[in-house]
């Protein structure tokens, strides 16, 4: 496909080496900084991820100062959003869910926003398709679902409760409890962090291939355009996909912190 | 013809995450037309089996990138 756009874009003949992939997400620092060693420039991604933090704490400020009991349409409209993040853990969690309800809206809000900004004029670019943000959105899930299962339930309760499930032959520890360290201590964390990355790379590229596409064959002559003609009806479609896509994976990534949250609130039986 | 084969071993690691995951929702819409009222619980389980499934797809994606 880059073959195909490449050779178009420098007139049927390409022979030169193409950027790699990753090319689409790396950007120029704007400002070096440096700090004991670690490199911590300022870049096009850094800023979108702070103006989408700004835009966050601006709404919610905004939406909180005036909070009335008959809500207005902006009100009406944060609350829909904190409704939709109660509803989940009160039915996943359960009871004792309401202590989650801030925890999960942050995230919630925080993945939209950051990708959101994937098909947002100007920026179009996801801060969450660097690895670091979902690796530490994955890690913030983490340790609050340990941290509670050890408050719950004592350290040796809840690590003996997922170590050493109760209710199996002795005999079958050998294998479970390596499969269930892996599975409770490493994957879920990893899976979490790996499936919202992943989307949002993919959908990155979408978009961009799709938006090269119309770029370099619309105004190219004898045939080219019909191509581009078929990028522009495309364009509107792949948004509308990339949309629900942000939508579904800031509900999943809520949904399953609540999942692994209750899961550690009470006990193997 | 070059390429790289990467993109070949993700196609082939999405085909057992492509049908788990039909037979995962498949029996899912199934269940909630069944019993409408149970659709919340369903629609739960669902998402948390679709994890699972969909985890091994996106390992490939990111696989066929970084090797």
């Amino acid at each position: 496909m880059l073959n195909v756009l490449a050779a178009a874009e420098w007139g049927g003949e390409f022979e030169g080496v193409l950027d790699p992939i990753s090319a689409l997400f790396e950007f120029p620092p704007i400002l070096e900084l440096e700090l004991f060693g670690v490199d911590l420039s300022i870049n096009r991604t850094i800023i979108i991820a702070w103006l989408g933090t700004i835009f966050i704490g601006v709404l919610f400020t905004l939406g909180a100062r005036k909070a009335e009991v008959i809500p207005g349409k902006f009100q009406a409209f944060l609350e829909m959003i904190i409704d939709l993040n109660r509803t989940i853990a009160l039915e996943i969690i359960g009871p004792k869910g309401t202590k989650f309800v801030p925890l999960l809206t942050t995230l919630f809000v925080t993945i939209f926003v950051l990708n959101f900004s994937k098909i947002f004029p100007l920026f179009m670019m996801p801060p969450t398709s660097r690895a670091a943000w979902p690796l530490f959105l994955a890690l913030t899930t983490w340790l609050v679902f340990i941290g509670v299962g050890i408050k719950e339930q004592g350290f040796a309760g809840y690590f003996g409760g997922i170590l050493f499930p109760p209710g199996v032959p002795k005999a079958l520890y050998i294998i479970l409890t390596p499969i269930e360290l892996l599975s409770n201590l490493v994957l879920r964390p990893f899976t979490l962090a790996v499936r919202l990355f992943a989307n949002m790379v993919a959908g990155h590229i979408l978009v961009v291939i799709t938006l090269v596409t119309i770029h370099v064959f619309l105004p190219s002559m004898p045939v080219g355009w019909m191509v581009g003609v078929f990028g522009l009806i495309a364009a509107p479609l792949v948004f509308a996909f990339e949309l629900f896509i942000i939508g579904l994976q800031a509900y999943i990534f809520v949904m399953l912190s609540a999942v692994y949250i209750g899961s550690s609130l009470e006990a193997h039986h | 013809m070059t390429g790289s084969l990467n993109v070949l071993g993700y196609a082939v690691a999405t085909i057992g995450p492509a049908i788990g995951l039909a037979l995962v929702i498949s029996k899912a819409i199934e269940s909630m037309a069944r019993q409408p009222e149970a659709a919340g619980m369903v629609r739960t389980t669902m998402f948390i089996g679709v994890a699972v499934v969909e985890a091994l797809a996106l390992l490939a994606f990111v696989l066929a990138f970084a090797l």
